[in-house]
């Protein structure tokens, strides 16, 4: 238990739900306000966010990129008067540490940055005005795994399930500079909270080996047949874990993983057992939550069946 | 060098029949090393002999990650098919075969793709931006 970790600072956090969460990842949207109610946690939304340029405009302009992220970041510090920004979605997440990290590492960035923001009349950022958080670290450090074990009231026992945490949560490794600060602090090559959480919640963890492997996520369109593939892989590792279920906590990794089990099954031919679902809808299940007020109903993967099996809808 | 086809079916021949290959941990290694060795070869470079941590592979990827720093987004799958053989080595347990073969299936579609599409910008999400 790394409860020695807990911190008063997150009861209220600024909220980045990002493009996804308000469109196809609405279900963890949903399932993370949900939690936050009923754990007692505080989500204010910043103000009039706009989109973090997902993968697409750094190609285009890499600072550019970097504004987009630093604008939230300013308004939750500057017009909010907010310290922390949780950002459920891997993609936000990564590109605001990322921000953070050229901010407080390039002279360059910084000044083109003030120029954008004098342009826009915006505040501008900066380093260290805000720290960035995922939903993980969030229930992680604001919770913890004892008191949310305390806290269950359907225990997961007898699901088994494989953490799936997509790429972008721990790469590159030096934007994270938090993380493989030895105990208590998050691995970059194994991570772990969504098992600390999901273990606290009754869950058989499995040991799956492609926790942080590509999904493919971003050539999706340009190379859709590498993406099912890659999918098609980490589904038949999480079947030979002997998996009920795959946890997630990026809606692009969780849609794609949805989707190219279809496709996979529709363009390969081959079918696979596991049902996906957010971590926020499985915590959300264990803490009593129905699952229509989760959204599970939401999500393309049909898992409604295999809860009720299991006593859990 | 060993073609990306040959290579995806001596992967699937191991995962799905292990018992039947003899020493099919140093086997699924030896096709970690020849994927990376395409990589290698397509970017002109003489894939090295030299071992990083007692390991050819991460020698390899070592050495692709010199060329292109957004490589360093698979070092983790060759560390965990080394992780995976290892386990396999401790427990002489075939289940863990059959998980180094989906490791390695990762790895081969990862750089098969990165090695596709790179007139459209690089595979990986975390890779540096097209135009930087």
């Amino acid at each position: 238990m790394s409860d020695s970790t807990l911190r008063d600072d997150l009861q209220t956090v600024a909220y980045y739900p990002g493009c996804a969460l308000e469109g196809t990842g609405y279900a963890y949207n949903r399932s993370t306000k949900k939690i936050a109610k009923k754990l007692g946690l505080k989500l204010v939304e910043i103000e009039n966010w706009n989109c973090c340029g997902a993968m697409e405009v750094k190609n285009i302009d890499p600072e550019v990129q970097n504004y987009l992220s630093v604008r939230n970041m300013a308004i939750a510090k500057h017009k909010m008067g907010m310290d922390v920004v949780m950002a459920p979605c891997n993609g936000c997440y990564h590109n605001l540490k990322k921000a953070e990290h050229d901010v407080t590492h390039k002279e360059e960035t910084r000044k083109i940055l003030k120029k954008m923001s004098d342009k826009t009349g915006q505040p501008e950022y900066k380093p260290g005005d805000v720290e960035t958080i995922h939903a993980l670290d969030w229930i992680k450090h604001a919770i913890g795994e004892e008191n949310l074990a305390s806290r269950v009231k359907n225990s997961l026992s007898g699901l088994k399930i494989a953490n799936y945490y997509g790429c972008m949560y721990t790469r590159p490794r030096h934007i994270f500079p938090e993380k493989d600060q030895g105990e208590g602090s998050e691995s970059t090559t194994k991570p772990h909270f969504m098992d600390d959480l999901l273990r606290a919640a009754g869950a058989e963890i499995v040991e799956f080996p492609l926790k942080t492997a590509c999904c493919g996520g971003a050539h999706t369109l340009s190379d859709c047949d590498t993406s099912t593939r890659l999918v098609l892989n980490i589904l038949q590792a999480a079947e030979a874990c002997s998996a009920d279920v795959i946890a997630t906590e990026c809606p692009t990794c969780h849609s794609g993983l949805e989707m190219h089990q279809i496709r996979a099954e529709e363009t390969l031919g081959v079918k696979t057992q596991p049902v996906m679902l957010y971590f926020t809808q499985l915590l959300g299940l264990a803490l009593g939550i129905s699952p229509r007020q989760l959204g599970i109903h939401e999500n393309i993967s049909q898992s409604l069946g295999l809860l009720r099996q299991k006593g859990l809808a | 060098m060993i073609s990306f086809s040959e290579i995806e079916r001596a992967i699937l021949s191991v995962r799905d029949r292990p018992q039947e290959v003899i020493n099919p941990a140093e086997y699924l290694l030896q096709m970690g090393e020849a994927i990376l060795e395409n990589w290698l070869i397509a970017h002109n470079q003489i894939p090295t002999q030299e071992k990083y941590e007692g390991f050819r592979l991460l020698g390899l990827h070592r050495q692709g990650a010199k060329l292109d720093p957004s490589f360093h987004a698979c070092r983790e799958t060759c560390r965990e098919l080394i992780y995976q053989i290892n386990l396999y080595h401790m427990k002489k347990d075939l289940q863990q075969i059959t998980l180094a073969s989906l490791v390695a299936m990762h790895l081969l579609l990862f750089i098969q793709g990165k090695m596709e599409v790179q007139e459209l910008g690089e595979f990986c999400c975390n890779s540096k931006a097209v135009s930087a």
